[in-house]
């Protein structure tokens, strides 16, 4: 808990903002669909109507609650990126770190298959295997999307991981091990792989943005199970029913903002991640600031009392954390000469 | 005579979230027209931080927190001595390059990889001195004559060079602005001996044909002691010891200084057993009071927490520029009762 | 050199994955899949009956490697038969056709944000924590948005509701023949305008935050704090030495992201009714017309590859030291 809790407080600002709205995606997703105010998939004769006192969100053209459609459809588009994120960030990480440990051909072979599958353009290839599936026994539910979604989402993950693997192992801690005589799989399983939890953290969540563009994108498309209301289906059946064109844009409107912002989320998410882990970004982002003034990593070193534009000598001194150079400067430790040449 | 370089007072900080950590404290050294000064000290003693400090060339979060740079060069229409520290940023980069160069440690991370030696080199002088392409070009080829490289390789890339020649390449770029004083920032460590050996030799051939000062920095004291006129020893941010070579080498008026020579073995003399010095360097976010060596000291009083590390002539000896920061020691290295003048505290001074 | 070809040994390999994928795919379809193919089309003719078997692999084709063989042999002659949905027209003329009108919109779009972006990826790098890094979450919401979505929006208010710019279709065929006639151009240009503006706005996000973290990193090396010391202008040192270093790692990120501009291109061609490759696309595979289907894949692959290959080829020409990489192998 203590950990949780520090880690929060090195979050920049964005990537905590980022959370909470997750945060906030994940409570419609357990809780929406148990409180829908009507059946989704119920017409009524109030076709097309602007969000009111009934309607909290209007209906469709078919006079369906667009409400009720979105909590439930936060909760499949999230549940359907989840599952992809955790299939195929394990398949990253088997992939990659076989390959990093293996070497040789295998890693010849693997790192092959890899770099073919990134190459090769993942949403073309959905459409086609969609475009087979789609309407038939075989293409119904969730599972076929997940299922496309996973085979085509490793190959990014792997890259990434087997590239981390491959210098842990050169490292000598990992060579002092292996010296003990630990067998191999162990020293991936304790000593690899809890030194790449942050990478393995952020490809997680790289993946699950890509299953959330994705899942959207093909359903939008149609080539998902139009009857499950998720937040691309709902798309779908705004552009079928000319949503746009009869200016019922509280249909189309909320699952595409929702979409737009639980990306969002997902990337501010990933950039906390990114900047924990480089120490680079993060200091590009804390060390900017000296007495309440801007100093660029490319500026010279700011002197304290220099004359050309670092106002605020007393603003300078209260910057300093702790303890306090300028008291400091004044206080010798016994030569009262040496304190009198100072300022 | 001036010196070309007066640096007074200089302390810099880094502020971390878990406070100020005070990386060099009121620093006071000074280089003359044509001398060699060595910067010697272990990591995180503050050498590197004091001259990229002195140029204002460390990032965020360095502050300077006191101290002045002043530069009293040879060049005209400027009136003399100018603060680095306080100059506007138009006339730093004016100062920079032209009058302190630096050679960098790391060649490899130096050099831009992405364009020629030609032009890393010519840059350096296009941005301070007025000439045309030919004659930058020809300064170009004379500079790496200079340092015993072909005038063929200035068409080469950083990494077509090996890692002796990428290191002279960084002198002659470092020269190439007819600088005043060049400061060197362990420029050989990462050299082999052999290799190492060519080039301080070089170093000091140029220093002697161009006539310009250096600050060497490095932690192998072996190597400033065959180099260099003078000598900085620097612990934990503050220099402890400055003085000659031959009076380093032949009576360190500090403890730490004198454990630094002890730990290397000498060509010549009786063999001795090799000491290092036990301990580590302290905490500088909260450094405790008086001397920062108390706790790896074999001489350690009372007295010394008291000390104010200002250096002041060691005790007994000829030269008087040869000054130290523990009044306890004399010239013959003997640590023993400090005279009257420094063990009692002004009252009130302490909080 | 040596670099070069073994790209383009990768590539080539790449492709001919994709080509394998192509006739596998269908033969790796639960059967209620194929049938529902055969099902969409009763009334073909023999020929193109035969064709379409043989795409998919039903009825009596020979052994499997038989069929391989065949099929090879017919890509390699860009023969794909005629397309189902538009039968009787040959499925290379389709493509061709919406091809031209992909790579005007897709290609120059994305090349323009591609620009735009990094150019204000240096800035913000440069300046990281600064103004421009105040716009990085409206960026990151930008990146975050489905082309789609926005083009939607963009419809709504500048299509709909403001009647500026048309909102279907390339041209309007109706009032405009093609030609390289002025009026016809503007027309053009007057339809492509809200799509590239949303490849644009979309996509630029994107590229901006790669070439700012770049940027960042960059100028944090010691290479750069060199520059500074010689007394270098801000200009030299932001463009020679810290941007000129930071276009490696982006221009490989803009082969990396090729596949995903282009994709989500195609899925806003049909928002817009813009007749371009990913619309035919995305028809094709509402209506089964698998022949097509797999011709547009291995088309959209190709470009992708080449795309990709251009940019080794660009790469090569901006950093000396992969030639160097290369030779020491």
């Amino acid at each position: 808990m203590k950990a949780l809790a520090r880690l929060w407080r090195r979050l920049p600002g964005t990537a905590k903002a980022g959370v909470i709205m997750l945060g906030v995606f994940l409570l419609i997703a357990i809780i929406g669909p148990e409180v829908t105010p009507y059946n989704p998939s119920v017409t009524t004769p109030l076709q097309a109507a602007a969000p009111s006192g009934a309607h909290l969100f209007g209906t469709t053209q078919t006079g369906q609650d667009v409400l009720s459609q979105f909590l439930i459809g936060v909760r499949l588009t999230l549940e359907l990126a989840f599952w992809v994120g955790v299939i195929a960030t394990a398949l990253s990480v088997i992939i990659g770190v076989t390959a990093a440990y293996a070497g040789g051909l295998v890693d010849e072979l693997l790192s092959l298959l890899t770099n073919v599958f990134l190459v090769i353009p993942a949403l073309p290839l959905l459409i086609v295997l969609l475009g087979f599936l789609n309407g038939t026994s075989a293409g119904q539910g969730q599972l076929p999307v997940i299922f496309v979604l996973s085979l085509l989402g490793w190959p990014w993950g792997a890259r990434v991981i087997r590239a981390q693997a491959l210098s842990i192992r050169s490292r000598d801690f990992i060579a002092a091990t292996r010296e003990t005589g630990e067998r191999s799989w162990r020293i991936i399983g304790f000593d690899v792989i809890p030194n790449m939890v942050s990478l393995i953290a952020a490809s997680f969540v790289n993946t699950v943005l890509y299953a959330v563009g994705a899942s959207v994108a093909l359903a939008f498309i149609g080539l998902t199970d139009p009857n499950q209301w998720s937040l691309g289906t709902m798309l779908y059946w705004a552009q079928l029913g000319n949503a746009l064109q009869i200016g019922a844009w509280w249909w189309y409107v909320p699952p595409g903002l929702a979409v737009a912002l639980l990306g969002t989320a997902l990337v501010l998410l990933n950039t906390g991640i990114d900047e924990l882990s480089n120490p680079r970004l993060r200091d590009a982002r804390s060390a900017t600031k000296i007495a309440s003034r801007r100093v660029w990593t490319t500026d010279p070193t700011p002197v304290f009392g220099a004359p050309d534009g670092h106002r605020g000598l007393a603003g300078l001194a209260r910057s300093f954390s702790r303890k306090s150079l300028i008291d400091e400067a004044g206080v010798g430790t016994g030569n009262a000469e040496k304190a009198g040449e100072l300022r | 005579m001036s010196p070309v370089l007066d640096i007074k007072d200089l302390s810099v900080a880094y502020q971390t979230p878990g406070g100020d950590v005070r990386a060099a404290s009121h620093v006071n050294l000074t280089i003359n027209k044509g001398e060699v000064v060595g910067l010697c000290g272990e990591s995180g003693s503050g050498k590197s931080t004091l001259a990229y400090g002195a140029c204002r060339l460390l990032r965020p979060p360095a502050v300077i927190t006191s101290g002045s740079v002043l530069y009293s060069g040879a060049r005209t229409g400027t009136v003399m001595p100018v603060d680095i520290l306080r100059v506007p940023p138009h006339d730093l980069r004016a100062i920079r390059w032209r009058d302190v160069a630096i050679v960098f440690q790391s060649a490899m991370n130096a050099l831009n990889p992405v364009i020629r030696v030609r032009d890393q080199i010519i840059d350096g002088m296009e941005a301070h001195l007025r000439l045309s392409k030919d004659e930058a070009h020809e300064k170009a080829a004379r500079l790496l004559d200079l340092v015993g490289i072909g005038r063929e390789r200035l068409r080469s890339y950083p990494h077509e060079l090996s890692g002796g020649m990428r290191q002279r390449v960084m002198i002659a770029m470092a020269l190439a602005a007819d600088p005043e004083i060049v400061i060197m920032d362990e420029p050989t460590t990462a050299l082999d001996v052999v290799v190492q050996r060519d080039i301080l030799a070089q170093i000091v051939e140029l220093k002697d044909t161009l006539g310009f000062s250096v600050l060497f920095i490095t932690h192998d004291m072996s190597l400033l002691l065959e180099l260099c006129d003078r000598i900085a020893v620097m612990y934990a941010g503050r220099i402890v010891e400055l003085g000659s070579a031959a009076d380093l080498k032949n009576a360190p008026a500090h403890p730490y200084t004198q454990g630094l020579l002890r730990s290397f073995p000498s060509l010549h003399g009786a063999r001795r057993e090799l000491t290092g010095i036990p301990g580590t360097p302290p905490d500088l976010r909260d450094p405790p009071r008086g001397c920062p060596f108390i706790p790896r000291c074999g001489f350690a009083r009372p007295g010394c927490a008291q000390v104010d590390m200002s250096l002041i002539p060691v005790r007994g000896s000829r030269s008087p520029l040869h000054v130290t920061a523990c009044p306890f020691v004399t010239h013959e290295g003997a640590v023993d009762a400090a005279p009257e003048q420094e063990t009692t505290a002004p009252e009130g001074a302490l909080s | 050199m040596q670099f070069l070809l073994r790209r383009l040994a990768f590539y080539l390999v790449a492709f001919w994955v994709a080509i394998t994928l192509n006739f596998f795919i269908p033969r790796a379809m639960p059967g209620s899949a194929v049938d529902a193919v055969l099902a969409k089309f009763p009334q073909l003719l023999p020929p193109a009956r035969k064709a379409l078997e043989a795409t998919l692999g039903t009825g009596n084709q020979g052994s499997l490697w038989s069929q391989y063989l065949t099929y090879l042999n017919h890509v390699f002659h860009l023969d794909f038969g005629p397309s189902l949905s538009n039968y009787p027209a040959p499925v290379t003329s389709i493509v061709a056709n919406g091809v031209y009108w992909t790579i005007g919109l897709v290609g120059v779009a994305t090349v323009i944000a591609f620009i735009v972006g990094t150019g204000l990826g240096i800035l913000a790098g440069w300046r990281a924590g600064g103004r421009l890094d105040r716009s990085l979450p409206g960026m990151m919401f930008l990146q975050a948005t489905p082309y789609f979505f926005l083009a939607l929006l963009l419809i709504q208010v500048f299509g709909i509701t403001l009647h500026v710019f048309p909102v279907a279709g390339a041209y309007d065929g109706i009032n405009y023949t093609p030609g390289w006639t002025w009026p016809y151009i503007a027309n053009v240009l007057d339809h492509a305008f809200l799509p590239a503006l949303t490849i644009v706005v979309t996509s630029v996000a994107g590229w901006m935050l790669q070439m700012r973290n770049v940027m960042v990193t960059t100028v944090g090396e010691d290479y750069v704090m060199a520059a500074q010391a010689k007394g270098l202008s801000d200009r030299r040192v932001v463009f020679t030495y810290a941007a000129r270093n930071a276009l490696l790692p982006q221009l490989q990120g803009f082969g990396l992201a090729i596949g995903f501009v282009i994709s989500g291109a195609l899925v806003m061609e049909i928002v817009f009714s813009y007749p371009g490759i990913g619309y035919l696309l995305l028809n094709a595979a509402a209506s089964k017309d698998t022949p097509l289907m797999q011709a547009i894949f291995l088309l959209i692959t190709v470009a992708v590859l080449a795309a990709n290959l251009l940019v080794d080829i660009v790469l090569v020409f901006v950093d000396p030291r992969i030639r160097a990489r290369e030779v020491a192998r």
